[in-house]
């Protein structure tokens, strides 16, 4: 993305941000509430309109090229459910059909047995506790082997040993595909096992741009915690070190 | 979703429409609430029908004018309402990012919606043209030929209509849902549904003959009363609907590219 701009009314959410991602990595948007980083993966995903600057996903420019990458990449977000009513397998079949899959039953099946939904994949969606929807939401995410996977907060509300089911995972499926992961987080843990690259952003800018462990070395800091922390309340790198 | 994209996939479409018969399925009541207000629409009206053919000189000439208006009416309003409710499930479901997010193009998403008003529409309508032969002796299905051009008419209307407002939705979020419900009803006392347009004042009149409705409704009083098919009012009304619907898709696009511009899109509720 190149000088990526958005502004609300007269508030910008995102203020010029240029970064690319290397293909086959993880990386990781760090940042306060308001920072501008669901705002950034909305213009990625095409769902936000930039107010100047461009985004190009797979080498085709969001959202006017949209209909040549939406097929290869997916996401999971806080900011949508599957529908309630339906059950686990209705809501893959549904988005397996829109993603054109082929061998569905069998991907399903796959997915299922992956991500251990087999115990409820006949069950309404509405009907799910948090985790099995958060697997669900995995298992929509994954079911057109995407290139580009987009996760925003992807192991929120989640007890400690399924989120680091879902981190497992999420590893594994980067290094048998080779996917690339765009990831925003809260979860600083999370970050620094997943991410080989975190990009800290505050009110809709780019504060640091680096790998896990390089940023915690500017900042002197031995947890991205820390640094997250320092970045939050205003302290800079000098004045941390 | 590519906003101008015309290419159509049928598996995609078919997707939807899936998703929208599970939807259906799921819940009996639902599905029964699709019966339930115009079999009451059609027995109140038939019962008034049956009054007043034995005590007016029009209505005895024209039986049925009524009880065909009813119906004619709920294909209107139901075909736009199973339209919209479609619609309308996918924002209370927060699904809408979903598909967005998903290679579905806005015709696709729009023709699946008209599929399932369809498929709705006859779960309403069917039960109801029953009961109308069966207790007022009014055989809808006897309006021959004519009757496929009063239907394509309204549905068309009821689509245009349906496009347009759910890209209201689409843009304002659901504080916009109770458009959903009402618009349709300023269009009544102008399309003339139960009276002829010359019942209205010069200069409405003018009003009620830009609404494609309006000629079918006056096209079945011709039919009912006259015995003659006017096609020459079904050819307007065909004419205006193309219109309409040009103009609801486009809105409807301007409407979700300003959306993407609000940031509508990622927080789709009040």
């Amino acid at each position: 993305m190149s000088r990526l701009t958005k502004i609300y009314k007269t508030a910008p959410a995102v203020d010029g941000i240029s970064f690319a991602i290397r293909r086959g990595s993880i990386t990781g948007l760090l940042g306060g509430n308001g920072a501008g980083k669901t705002t950034t993966i909305a213009m990625v995903m095409g769902l936000v309109q930039p107010t100047s600057g461009t985004v190009e996903v797979l080498g085709h420019t969001m959202p006017d090229e949209a209909a040549a990458v939406l097929g290869r990449m997916n996401f999971e977000s806080p900011y949508v459910d599957m529908p309630m009513r339906l059950t686990v397998r209705q809501n893959l079949t549904i988005f397996g059909r829109l993603y054109a899959v082929d061998h569905l039953k069998e991907r399903i099946a796959e997915l299922a047995a992956q991500l251990d939904l087999t115990d409820f994949i006949d069950r309404a969606s509405g009907k799910l506790s948090a985790g099995q929807k958060t697997r669900v939401a995995l298992a929509k995410a994954l079911i057109n082997d995407p290139e580009l996977l987009l996760l925003d907060e992807p192991t929120a509300s989640l007890d400690p040993d399924t989120a680091d089911w879902v981190r497992g995972h999420l590893e594994r499926y980067r290094a048998r595909r080779g996917a690339t992961i765009l990831l925003a987080s809260h979860n600083m843990f999370e970050v620094e096992r997943l991410c080989d690259r975190v990009i800290i952003m505050k009110r809709g800018r780019i504060e640091d741009d680096d790998s896990p462990a390089g940023i915690m070395a500017r900042y002197n800091r031995s947890t991205l915690e820390e640094v997250f922390l320092d970045v939050a309340r205003g302290r800079d790198r000098e004045a941390a070190q | 979703m590519n906003d101008l994209s015309l290419a159509i996939a049928p598996h995609r479409i078919g997707a939807m429409v899936l998703r929208y018969w599970y939807l259906l399925l799921s819940s009996w009541p639902r599905l029964l609430e699709l019966m339930y207000w115009p079999t009451l629409q059609i027995i109140t009206w038939g019962f008034l029908q049956t009054y007043i053919t034995a005590n007016a000189g029009f209505f005895a000439r024209a039986g049925g004018t009524l009880i065909g208006a009813v119906i004619l009416w709920d294909i209107l309003f139901r075909g736009q309402l199973g339209f919209s409710i479609s619609f309308l499930e996918e924002m209370w479901a927060r699904n809408i990012g979903n598909l967005m997010m998903s290679p579905l193009t806005p015709i696709e998403f729009l023709l699946a919606l008209m599929t399932m008003s369809v498929v709705r529409l006859a779960i309403g309508i069917i039960p109801m043209t029953l009961i109308a032969v069966w207790f007022f002796d009014f055989n809808f299905y006897s309006l021959g030929l004519p009757l496929i051009a009063f239907f394509c008419n309204l549905i068309f209307t009821s689509w245009a209509v349906g496009i347009f407002v759910s890209g209201l939705v689409l843009r304002n979020g659901l504080g916009a849902e109770s458009i959903v419900w009402t618009l349709m009803f300023a269009l009544m006392p102008l399309a003339c549904v139960y009276y002829p347009v010359q019942v209205l004042p010069h200069w409405l009149q003018f009003v009620a003959w830009s609404l494609p409705p309006t000629y079918v409704f006056e096209g079945m009083r011709a039919l009912l009363a006259d015995h003659a098919f006017r096609a020459d009012l079904m050819l307007t009304a065909l004419g205006l609907n193309a219109a309409l619907l040009l103009a609801s898709f486009a809105a409807f696009i301007a409407l979700l590219r300003s959306a993407r511009r609000a940031g509508s899109l990622l927080s789709s509720g009040e």
